[in-house]
């Protein structure tokens, strides 16, 4: 058995031989977040049903190596899909901090972005979720068709891969003085 | 059983507790004094000519400012399916009515909603506390006269409503 393993290995070896990539940590890093975002499977109204639909067989969200999870603590990206009331702010608040770093938002829709149909009237409705927790990329639609979604998405892998975390990795001593 | 005939049911033997009638409009309506509410509705639940056994909408109602607060109840009976509609009118400033969850079970959570949005104070009710709104919610939005709250605490931190 172990002998076979060997063998393989040598095989491996030789096809890589002359084969390498030189990159910055940055892009590396970068690289690797950007190509599995994992959203929470959370929905708050009908933008929900869209987000649904992007997940699914159609829109097929999994070639963007964009899989849900069912807990926010293996989850990198919240995807706010829906009227967050005044009653559910603090759970998504709640959720978000579970949520470990790094972590992102996506606000889908008019709702979750700015009140939307409730802005004026609504008096249960959160004025948008930025009030609540920072948000990344917003997405226009009531509610956005699975093609929106997936544009915010490949929005937020643009933005992911311009970002230069792995500095604050090195000033981490700094800061903690 | 038409509608008419129940009231003169009703009244017969409630008498003044019955208030009146309203045979027009696609639902015709008794208006119940509403200390009398829980006997007729107890009443009308029992009674085999009636039977009355599924109350199929409780509402909270607001006739706008200075007018009185009200309470409606859809009433139907899948054994003579037959319908009729409970009103009851309550002063803005002391709106009790007594309850009426141990009739009808349907009642607890939508007596429940009419405290929550409108502010009805349904006596003997076993869990009146809010269902809708947060348990701090200041006032009742479905009411006239509310106005929407300036801010509102999430997660410790003041976080501004209206617009």
């Amino acid at each position: 058995m172990a002998e076979i393993v060997g063998q393989d290995l040598d095989v491996i070896d030789k096809e890589l031989e002359g084969n390498i990539v030189f990159t910055t940590l940055d892009k590396a890093v970068n690289w690797a977040r950007l190509s599995a975002i994992w959203p929470m499977t959370f929905g708050l109204a009908c933008c929900a049903i869209e987000m649904m639909a992007t997940g699914a067989s159609r829109y097929d969200l999994d070639r963007l190596g964009v899989m849900f999870r069912p807990s926010p603590r293996q989850s990198d990206l919240m995807i706010v899909a829906g009227t967050v009331t005044i009653k559910m702010a603090s759970r998504v608040k709640r959720l978000y901090d579970q949520m470990p770093d790094p972590k992102w938002v996506i606000s889908m829709g008019s709702c979750a972005t700015s009140g939307g149909p409730y802005w004026q009237y609504g008096y249960h409705v959160l004025k948008g979720v930025d009030r609540v927790i920072p948000v990344d990329v917003y997405v226009p639609g009531c509610p956005p068709r699975p093609e929106a979604l997936i544009e915010g998405i490949l929005t937020l892998q643009r933005k992911i891969r311009t970002q230069r975390k792995t500095l604050r990795i090195f000033h981490l001593f700094d800061r903690d003085q | 059983m038409d509608a008419s005939a129940i009231y003169d049911t009703l009244k017969a033997r409630f008498g003044d507790d019955i208030l009146g009638f309203n045979g027009e409009g696609i639902d015709p309506s008794i208006t119940v004094a509403p200390a009398a509410l829980d006997r007729v509705a107890s009443f009308l639940s029992d009674e085999p000519a009636f039977a009355f056994d599924a109350l199929m909408c409780l509402s909270g109602v607001d006739h706008g400012s200075g007018k009185d607060l009200g309470v409606v109840y859809h009433l139907h009976s899948m054994t003579h399916r037959h319908t009729i509609t409970l009103k009851v009118d309550v002063p803005r400033d002391a709106p009790h009515v007594p309850t009426v969850e141990h009739v009808w079970k349907t009642a607890d959570w939508h007596e429940r909603e009419a405290y929550d949005m409108v502010g009805i104070i349904f006596d003997g009710h076993s869990d009146l506390r809010r269902i809708l709104c947060p348990d701090d919610w200041e006032g009742h939005p479905l009411r006239k006269d509310y106005h929407t709250q300036e801010y509102y605490t999430i997660g410790g931190k003041p976080v501004r409503v209206p617009v």
